[in-house]
Order: C-alpha cells, then sequence, then structure tokens
C-alpha cells in the first residue's frame, strides 16, 4: 500500500511528467522570458529521476535522510539559480508544489486501490512533497540572503570614501554612528587606497561621529598600527570633548598617535611634515 | 556535507604545506583576503607549534556548512608532551621555550572559534573555525 | 650572490643591501636569510638593509621575529633596516597576532626606503621607528 508511490512514479513517469509540465507551463508563476520549456523538462525530469529513488527505500517523511540526499541537492542548486535569476519565492516555489496534482491524478489512475489507501497515499505524498517544496523556500531565502549581504558588502565600501586630498595624503572622514562592520570596511579600505596611492600619511577625520565605543576605538588604533607596518602615519582629527573624555574612561591609550582637533589642522601638519610649507599649490610647479 | 583533507606534520616544510592548503580551501570558500590571511596565519602558528614541541602531529582541514554560513575548521592533534597550565599558555607572551612563546593566545584572535584539550603525557588538540 | 642553491639572493647596491622575499618561506629558508644577511653586512660594511616583503601574503610570527632580529643585529653592525611594502591583510593580521614589531622601521616601498635610509631621519612628532600595539 505504501510503495504505491514509488511504484506510480515508475509505471506512470512520463503521464506525470507531461501533467506536471502542462501545470508549470500553464500557471500565472511560469517565467517563460527566464526559462525555456526545454530546461524545465529537463529540469522536471531529473527530480522525477531522484525522488523516484529516494521513495524505493520507503521512506516519505525524512527528507534529511541519505536516501533523499540527490534530491535536496538537485533542489538546492535549482533554487539558487532560480533566486540568481530573479525568480521570485512562489515562482521557485511552484516547481515542486505543483507537482502535487499530478502525483494525486496517477494515484487515480492506478486504480486497484480501497479508498482508505487512496487517502493514506494522498495524504503521505502531501506532505513529502509540502516538506521539498518548503526545503526549496528555505534554500531560496538563503541565497538571496547570501545576494543582499554581498550587496551590503559592496554599499559600505562605496560609502565609506577614502579621499587622496594632496599628493601622498590620503582623508577619511568617517561619518555617523560607527558600527563594526562599517569601521573594519572603512579601514580596509583605507589600507588598501594607501598601496594604491602610495601615501604615507592618512588623516581618519571622526568630527561627524557622535559616540566612539570600545570596538570601534580598537578598530581605528589597529588601523594606526597596520598602516605603521606598511610604512604610513595616520593622524586621527576631530576628536570632540566628549570623545575625549569616553576614550580616557575606556582607557584607551592614544599616546602613540598623533591627534589633532580639526581636519584643517590635521592637514597642515601632514604638509609640514612632507616638507610642503603652504596649503596653496605654487602655481609655477 | 563534509569535506575532510589531511595534512601530516613531520618536517618544518610541512607547515609551510598546510599554509598552502588552508589557502586554498579559505580561497574555495570564498573568505574575504584579510579572513584568509588571518585563518592561514593562525595555522601556520598552530602547525608550528605541533612541530616544534611535539616533533609534529596530524592537521585536518574541513569545511563546513551551517544554513547559510560557509566555514573552514583547522584541527591539529599531536602527541606530544600536553600542556600542564592552558590557561597560562593562553596568555601573551608565555614561554616554556627558548623564549618563542607558544602564540596560542594570538592564533586565538585570529578566529571564531578556539577551543583546546590537551593532556601532560599524552598529547594535545586544537581545534579553530573560521567563518565567512 | 648565491651561497647555495635554495638561498634567498641578496643584493648590494652601493652601501645597501636589498633583499626581495618572492616566496613562501620556509623556517629553515627565514633562518638561513637571517644568517646571509647578517655575514653579508659585516663582509660589505652594509650601511643599510632593505627588506622587500611586497611578494608576501603570509608573515607570521616565526617570520616577524626574524625580521625583528635581523633588525636589531644589522643595527649593532651599524646599519639599519627598512622593512618595505607589507600587505594590508598582513599588516592587519599582524596587528591582531600581537608581535611586537617596534624597532623595525617600515616603508610602502624599496624607493621609499631607500630615501628613508639616505635621510636616516627620526621625525620628532611621528616616529616611525616604532612599530607597536
Amino acid at each position: 500500500m505504501t510503495t504505491s508511490i514509488a511504484n506510480v512514479l515508475v509505471s506512470q513517469r512520463n503521464e506525470i511528467l507531461q501533467e506536471w509540465m502542462r501545470q508549470q507551463l500553464s500557471s500565472e508563476t511560469m517565467r517563460a522570458d527566464l526559462v525555456s520549456e526545454a530546461d524545465l523538462r529537463t529540469e522536471s525530469d531529473r527530480f522525477l529521476e531522484v525522488l523516484s529513488r529516494a521513495v524505493q527505500s520507503g521512506n516519505f517523511n525524512d527528507i534529511h535522510a541519505p536516501e533523499y540526499k540527490p534530491v535536496l541537492e538537485m533542489l538546492e542548486r535549482f533554487s539558487r539559480s532560480r533566486g540568481l535569476q530573479g525568480f521570485s519565492p512562489s515562482e521557485t516555489a511552484t516547481f515542486v508544489f505543483s507537482f502535487k496534482q499530478p502525483i494525486f491524478d496517477a494515484f487515480r489512475k492506478s486504480g486497484d486501490m480501497d479508498p482508505a489507501g487512496h487517502i493514506e497515499n494522498i495524504w503521505a505524498a502531501n506532505l513529502l512533497i509540502d516538506k521539498l517544496g518548503l526545503y526549496t523556500t528555505e534554500i531560496y531565502q538563503q541565497s538571496r540572503e547570501e545576494v543582499i549581504r554581498r550587496q551590503q558588502e559592496e554599499m559600505l565600501e562605496l560609502s565609506t570614501p577614502v579621499m587622496e586630498i594632496w599628493e601622498g595624503i590620503l582623508a577619511l572622514p568617517l561619518i555617523g554612528t560607527l558600527d563594526s562592520a562599517r569601521t573594519s570596511v572603512a579601514m580596509e579600505t583605507l589600507l588598501q587606497t594607501i598601496v594604491e596611492t602610495r601615501s604615507e600619511l592618512a588623516i581618519i577625520d571622526i568630527t561627524g561621529v557622535p559616540t566612539v565605543d570600545t570596538l570601534v576605538a580598537q578598530h581605528l588604533l589597529k588601523t594606526v598600527a597596520a598602516a605603521r607596518l606598511m610604512g604610513a602615519d595616520c593622524v586621527i582629527s576631530g576628536i570632540r570633548p566628549q570623545i575625549a573624555q569616553t576614550m580616557v574612561h575606556l582607557q584607551i591609550d592614544l599616546s602613540e598617535v598623533v591627534t589633532k582637533a580639526t581636519l584643517a589642522e590635521a592637514l597642515r601638519f601632514a604638509l609640514k611634515r612632507s616638507g610642503r610649507a603652504t596649503l596653496t599649490k605654487n602655481p609655477k610647479e | 556535507m563534509s569535506d575532510f583533507e589531511i595534512i601530516p606534520v613531520v618536517e618544518s616544510k610541512d607547515i609551510v604545506a598546510v599554509r598552502h592548503a588552508v589557502r586554498q580551501q579559505a580561497v574555495k570558500i570564498k573568505f574575504s583576503l584579510v579572513d584568509q590571511t588571518k585563518i592561514v596565519t593562525a595555522a601556520s602558528e598552530l602547525a608550528r607549534n605541533m612541530f616544534v614541541y611535539a616533533g609534529g602531529g596530524e592537521v585536518t582541514l574541513e569545511v563546513l556548512q551551517e544554513d547559510a554560513r560557509h566555514g573552514l575548521r583547522a584541527r591539529f592533534v599531536d602527541k606530544g608532551p600536553g600542556i600542564a597550565n592552558i590557561d597560562l599558555a593562553l596568555r601573551d607572551g608565555f614561554t616554556t621555550g627558548r623564549g618563542l612563546g607558544l602564540g596560542l593566545g594570538g592564533a586565538k584572535r585570529l578566529v571564531n572559534e578556539f577551543s583546546i584539550e590537551s593532556t601532560p603525557g599524552k598529547g594535545t588538540r586544537v581545534t579553530i573555525t573560521r567563518w565567512r | 650572490m648565491f651561497a647555495a642553491m635554495d638561498r634567498i639572493p641578496i643584493l648590494r647596491m652601493g652601501d645597501f643591501l636589498l633583499v626581495t622575499i618572492q616566496l613562501d618561506m620556509h623556517d629553515q629558508l627565514a633562518s638561513a636569510l637571517q644568517d646571509d644577511l647578517t655575514t653579508k653586512i659585516a663582509e660589505a660594511n652594509a650601511k643599510g638593509v632593505l627588506i622587500d616583503i611586497s611578494s608576501l601574503d603570509i608573515v607570521d610570527s616565526f617570520i616577524g621575529r626574524m625580521l625583528a632580529t635581523t633588525s636589531a643585529m644589522a643595527r649593532v653592525l651599524g646599519a639599519e633596516t627598512v622593512v618595505v611594502g607589507m600587505q594590508p591583510a598582513v599588516a592587519i593580521t599582524l596587528v591582531e597576532l600581537g608581535l611586537d614589531l617596534s624597532g623595525v622601521h617600515t616603508a610602502l616601498d624599496v624607493e621609499k626606503g631607500m630615501e628613508m635610509l639616505r635621510n636616516r631621519i627620526s621625525l620628532p612628532e611621528l616616529g616611525n621607528t616604532d612599530v607597536r600595539f
């Protein structure tokens, strides 16, 4: 009785595939612009094959059992690729959920069952397909989250502008509340820019930062230390009295770091250090 | 779904082999350059410890995937003299040998998860994990 | 100038020595380099040493200590050492590792390192002589 899911998947394989294709193609969620009928047929056929093998075991419940591994792997690849291509969650899940009706039809057509057995089969198949559908949706969400995370990282990089304000002098004005991630990205970008521009001095300006906590302060100090190891120096400018107080309370040791009250002062200092006495460029040069 | 790679550490050149193996895996998992460098450096420290203090041992690399997270786990197992006082060893600057220090504290800072088990006379096992 | 196979070459440029480390050094190679450098500094009566690590994507505590020790020994022999070209990821990692590299001069590249050696200026407010975290 319970083996009939396995049976129909073998005995009515082609009919199930046809009916399933028909369901998918006529569905509102079919994206003919993104996937061709031929490709969809190949994918559907592949799913039928791995599912068919999995159910031979008699397990219709635990989709994380070893026999279902190929099924899950296939759904994973499918779901990730759909997500990347721009399918919506429901468009992606339709693949699995639209599989129900063809299976139920196949049970009916196999004919030689008592009503109780028939209902049991439908119920088991229903649960199984729901589980597989949910799995597909979870994977879809995960891969979307990865995409979003990557996009966020890219945006973070763009939003932390490191400027070359003079030959060999960089400035990184940090603005707003700093969290650990943003500060890390900003600092890595600064160090990378130091290499690319061969700048020996970087001014990190925190005028626009309302509060600095221990984590952020440590990031700053580590960046200063890393820059020194690379052969460049940092000046931290724009430390307001409140921030200075906080740093002392947090026992953050700034004795090894040059600090200036304003960005302008920091620049003046930087220019003096690099041997240029004035801020205005000599037009003759 | 795990991949395992085992690298024996028998001579000092094997420390470089460990670095390369960890680097390869970290690149495959698509760690950022900084994260790659951190775990490769940590692995180098721990592999060297194993070689210097225990005469060698075995490094096992495991690629991890938990939900959406990808990670790399490295286990350093030796049958050396073991560490009597782990807390002391984790403190920076602690040395038992020729002024080299165990570097455990440093390696710990470079990874997300760090665990160490050691039995004097039997051996030591250090496990580090870095998540993407 | 090779003393033997599998040793890192040391170039002589006037009063200075230049070493370019281009491969992932195993411990013995690093130790050999340290020995070769100190020998050569004495031989050539060098006044400066440039160690180019711009190709190194890993500097662990062993190599870090080798750089610090070489620098200290060179100083005793009358030469200043500048380590140039450390990659950002390596610098970030070394800071996290907590290695004490105070006493090691650093510069962005060979050209700036050379300039530093020629000037031998110890800057009053920003000492690029102490690399300490």
